[in-house]
Order: C-alpha cells, then sequence, then structure tokens
C-alpha cells in the first residue's frame, strides 16, 4: 500500500533543543495511527511538523522528509494548501466565538466557495460526518460557544473536515473530555478512517489500543518502536515500550 | 485577647476602605449634583428651553441676573462634535494599524519601543500639543490651503486625533493580545494566511475592546479644553467646512467662565454647557459599560 505520509530522517531543534532525531515513519492511508509516548518527547511536535504548523513558531529548523503523496511538504508544496489537505483538531476545543454554521464554513470560505447552497452543503455534510448534525441542526445560527465540550470538540472536527481535507491530525482530542464525549469521539475516529487517514496524539494507552491500527512509541525525541498496535500492545519489541504500555515508567 | 485585636483590625481597615469608596461615590455624586444645580438655572431661573439651548445658535446671554439674553449654544455643540469626530475618524485606522503591528505583526519590535514610545505620549501635557499645534500646524495649514488663518476644525481635528491616538492604541492593543491564542490556531489550521486571520478571526473577536477604545478616545476628546482652544480659532460661527474656524463647548467654558458674573445668565449658560459635557461623557462611560458587559456574557456562555 502506498504510504500517505513518508517520513525519513526528520530532525527538528527548537533553536538549541534537538526536539526531533532522525525520525522515519510511514503513515498509511485510511488507518489511525497513535502517537504515544510520556510527556514532553516530542509527539505533538512530530504531529505539526505534517501540516506546517511549526513555521508558526520561531527558531524552529527542520531538516530530512516528510512527503504527502510522495509531495515534499517543506519544499514542494505551500503551507496555505498543504493545511487545507491535513486538518488539525487540538487538544482544547477552540471554536471561534461565531455561530455554529460560521464555525464549519470558515474553511470552505477560505478557499473561495460563496454559493449558499454549496456551503448549506458542506456544512450539513461535515457536521453529520463529526456525528453531531442532529444535536446542532435546529442551532446552526447560535454561538458555538454555547455548546458542551464534548460538542465543541466533534463541530472542531466538522469545522476540519469541511475544510476537504484528506488527513485528520488530532493532538489529544479528548484529553480534555468527560467519558461519553471521549468514546463518542473514538467511534468517530474508527467511522472517518474509512475516508481520511487519522495520526493521533494520546496518553491513554487503552485509547491508543482501541482504536488504532498501528502505534508509534517515541522517547526523547526518538521513536523507539513503531509497529501494528495489536502486535505492540501484546508483544513489543523493545524492554523500554513495554515498560511505557505497562506502566512502570512514564 | 489576640483575636479581639485581630477582629478590631479587620473592621478598621474594612471601615476605612468601605469610607473611601464610598466618599469617591458622593464626591461623583455630589459633582453631578452641583452640575444639575448651577446648570438648570437656566431652564429654570431664565426660563429658556432645553430645544433653544441645544438647536439655536442665537447665544447672547446677559451678564447679570436680569436675564432676557439668548442661550443657544448650537455653535459650541457643533464645534466640539464636529473636531472631536474628526479626530476620530484621523485617529481611528492609525490606532488600529498601530495596535495591530504591535500585537500580531511585530510583537518584539512593539513591546520593545512602540509601546513605551505609545505609552509616553499619554502622559504629555495638553498644553505641549496645543503648543505645537499653535506654531507649527495652524501655519502649515493655512499656508497649505492658501487662507487667511490656519485656526480651524482640522487643526483641532488634528491636535486631538495626536492626543486620543495613544489612548485607542493602548486599549485596542489589549484587546488584540487577549484574544486566545487558541483561534489563531484553528485559522491557521485550517489555512488561512496571516491577514485573515487578523481581520477574520482577531479584529473580530477583539471588537469589544477596539470600542471601548473608541469610545475612551472620544470621551478624551469631548473634555480637552486647552490644546483646541489654542487651535481652534475661537470664532462663534458655525463651520462651512473643516478649514473654518469656529469654537466648542470647552474652550467657551475654559475661557468665559472666570469673568462672567457668578450667577447671571451668562454664567449659568456656562455651567449648563458644563452640565451637557458631564452628561456626555456618563453616556460614554455607560456606553463602555454596555460593550464590556456584553464582551463578559459572550464569555460566560462558553461555560
Ligand atoms: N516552541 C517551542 N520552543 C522550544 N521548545 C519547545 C517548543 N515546543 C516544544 N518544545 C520542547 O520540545 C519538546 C517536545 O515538546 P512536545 O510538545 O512535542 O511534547 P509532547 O510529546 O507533545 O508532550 P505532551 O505529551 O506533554 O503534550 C519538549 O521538551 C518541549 O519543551
Ligand atoms: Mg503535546
Amino acid at each position: 500500500m502506498e504510504s500517505k505520509f513518508e517520513v525519513s530522517k526528520l530532525n527538528l531543534h527548537y533553536g538549541q533543543f534537538h526536539a526531533l532525531k532522525d525520525v522515519s515513519l510511514s503513515i498509511l492511508p485510511h488507518e489511525v495511527t497513535a502517537l504515544i509516548g510520556p510527556s514532553g518527547c516530542g509527539k505533538s511536535t512530530f504531529l505539526k511538523t505534517l501540516n506546517r504548523m511549526n513555521d508558526l513558531e520561531e527558531g524552529v529548523v527542520i531538516d530530512g522528509d516528510v512527503l504527502l503523496d510522495g509531495k515534499d511538504v517543506y519544499k514542494e508544496m505551500d503551507a496555505i494548501s498543504l493545511r487545507q489537505r491535513v486538518g488539525m483538531v487540538f487538544q482544547q476545543p477552540n471554536p471561534f466565538p461565531k455561530s455554529i454554521y460560521e464555525n464549519v464554513a470558515y474553511g470552505p470560505k477560505l478557499q473561495g466557495i460563496r454559493s449558499k447552497v454549496k456551503l448549506d452543503e458542506i456544512v450539513e455534510n461535515a457536521l453529520r460526518g463529526a456525528a453531531i448534525w442532529d444535536e446542532v441542526k435546529d442551532r446552526l445560527k447560535k454561538s458555538a460557544l454555547g455548546l458542551s465540550g464534548g460538542q465543541q470538540q466533534r463541530l472542531c472536527i466538522a469545522r476540519a473536515l469541511a475544510a476537504g481535507p484528506d488527513v485528520l491530525l488530532m493532538d489529544e482530542p479528548t484529553s480534555a473530555l468527560d467519558p461519553i464525549s471521549t468514546s463518542k469521539i473514538e467511534e468517530l475516529c474508527t467511522e472517518l478512517k474509512k475516508d481520511y487517514t487519522i495520526v493521533m496524539v494520546t496518553h491513554n494507552m487503552q485509547q491508543a489500543a482501541r482504536i488504532s491500527d498501528r502505534t508509534a512509541f517515541f522517547l526523547l525525541g526518538e521513536v523507539i518502536e513503531y509497529s501494528d498496535t495489536d502486535q505492540m500492545f501484546s508483544m513489543p519489541k523493545d524492554k523500554r515500550t513495554e515498560d511505557y504500555i505497562t506502566g512502570r515508567f512514564g | 485577647m489576640k483575636e479581639k485585636s485581630l477582629f478590631w483590625k479587620e473592621h478598621f481597615w474594612h471601615g476605612l476602605i468601605s469610607c473611601c469608596g464610598l466618599f469617591v461615590i458622593v464626591l461623583t455624586l455630589a459633582i453631578g449634583a452641583f452640575l444639575v444645580y448651577k446648570g438648570s438655572g437656566t431652564f429654570t431661573t431664565y426660563g429658556h428651553s432645553i430645544f433653544e439651548f441645544l438647536f439655536s445658535s442665537d447665544w447672547s446671554p446677559v451678564d447679570s441676573s436680569k436675564g432676557g439674553g439668548s442661550v443657544g449654544a448650537a455653535i459650541f455643540i457643533v464645534g466640539s462634535v464636529s473636531t472631536c469626530g474628526l479626530a476620530l475618524l484621523i485617529a481611528t485606522p492609525f490606532s488600529l494599524a498601530a495596535a495591530i503591528f504591535m500585537s500580531e505583526i511585530s510583537p518584539k519590535l512593539g513591546t520593545r519601543f512602540f509601546r513605551p514610545a505609545v505609552e509616553l505620549f499619554v502622559g504629555i501635557p495638553s498644553v505641549i500639543y496645543g503648543w505645537v499645534g499653535l506654531t507649527t500646524l495652524v501655519p502649515a495649514i493655512r499656508d497649505l490651503f492658501d487662507l487667511n488663518v490656519g485656526y480651524s476644525v482640522l487643526a483641532a481635528g488634528i491636535v486631538l486625533a495626536i492626543m486620543i491616538f495613544p489612548t485607542i492604541t493602548s486599549v485596542v492593543t489589549d484587546a488584540i493580545k487577549s484574544v486566545p491564542n487558541d483561534y489563531r490556531k484553528a485559522a491557521y489550521g485550517l489555512g488561512a494566511t496571516r491577514w485573515q486571520v487578523i481581520y477574520q478571526i482577531v479584529m473580530p473577536a477583539a471588537k469589544p475592546g477596539v470600542f471601548t477604545g473608541i469610545i475612551m478616545g472620544l470621551a478624551r476628546a469631548f473634555g480637552e479644553a486647552l490644546a483646541v482652544a489654542m487651535v481652534i480659532g475661537r470664532m462663534r460661527a458655525f463651520p462651512t467646512s473643516i478649514l473654518s474656524p469656529t469654537t466648542n463647548l470647552t474652550a467657551a467654558i475654559a475661557s468665559d467662565m472666570g469673568g462672567s458674573m457668578d450667577g447671571g445668565e451668562y454664567n449659568t449658560a456656562l455651567w449648563t454647557m458644563a452640565l451637557l459635557l458631564f452628561l456626555i461623557s456618563l453616556l460614554f462611560i455607560f456606553i463602555i459599560h454596555r460593550i464590556v458587559g456584553k464582551g463578559g456574557v459572550e464569555k460566560n456562555e462558553s461555560k
């Protein structure tokens, strides 16, 4: 299978600090790839290299290759069109202080879509895709800030979907949510991977085991182990991976 | 024993602070009451109508308690409104641009040089602005537009604009800075450019603060007397264009109050102008509270 993202020999420095060390990973399409590892090991940093959100920070030096469908995202693509193809969902639900409709329509509008009919259609499909349509269809014009945390997070997923990406990056999308909202989002991920490629950072081992197809274990900026999730959780190859997933350190 | 003394201390400070707070409230109310008492004479003692005061341009109050003159303050009011309006029109775009620059484009340069410089401007006494306006701006306007005199609404508007620029800029900068970074990240993540993030996300979210800044600037412009009096020309006629001289409320109060007979019609009419200014600033404060209060409600809703 052709990989979606092909990352090889990726090194990233924040000033003097070497945050990613020779990271090489293939992320396969229509899979959920989980990134796990102790706090500060570089999971978010790695995730942000995939849609160039690191560009916004100062003093970041990146070298190595990140290929999306064979094209180098740093050399052959511009950050704007890359981010339209690679959507992002953050740890804290962060809807704009606008109406639910305006939140979801923002991405398509950036891409120049003005037709009301077209926008309505995109918004509805995105909200359905994020399994929140039934809860908000009667209050599309109401402020998104009036939704619960779990609803806000699904709205953020809808907002990302509406921009028409083929990859979704999620950085601990459920860590600020209650168990019921969490399981809704987990189900959603399983549903979404039919159409999208998902890369998710999580601190929750059960979550990684439940929903991901493949897991990468990061430690101090390095990928220690990257394999099939079932295999990693049943018989990890590396002692450090085993210690981490069994909770012996972290 | 020890507990008792703590108890007393607590009460003492509580009482003292309450007294200070109460004193400020009483003082404000007293000033308001005093202005109403002094200023209402125009309508009660001298029997003029509010309509005459606000809309007539016939200004010839008698400087004695006989009364019988006319108290149309429309010229002064128009002078104040037009100079302040012009000042706002000039200052707002610059302030917004400066605030955006300081908070979004170059925060480093902003916090290191720009911000301190802007804050320095707030502290400059208004006589200096007036003086600079009088010696450079007024002649410049005269020469540029080939006029007999350079005293004008334009000169007053520019001087006021320079004076309120720092006020608006500081408030708007703070408002922009308080927009959560999460909004910016979300927008960038969807493929927005920096300008799209600023215009479509940051500025709308900072709107209450932007309005507050503008109103605070307006309030400052309305209350400013000295600098305006120095460059407006102090001519009692409606301005026919922004290049013609006129006068305004504060200039009239400042220059004529001392020379008029206490309690006379003239003096009372000036008090009425002061009362009007007081009411206008109350209105501005009320508007600010409404705006800020509304912003607060929106934030609460997020929970
Ligand atoms: N903008 C930055 N400037 C300098 N150092 C940074 C920056 N962002 C992250 N780092 C450092 O890089 C390392 C990796 O950070 P990163 O946020 O990727 O960790 P993480 O694995 O996502 O951790 P967590 O699980 O706590 O979210 C950390 O040591 C962090 O301090
Ligand atoms: Mg992280």
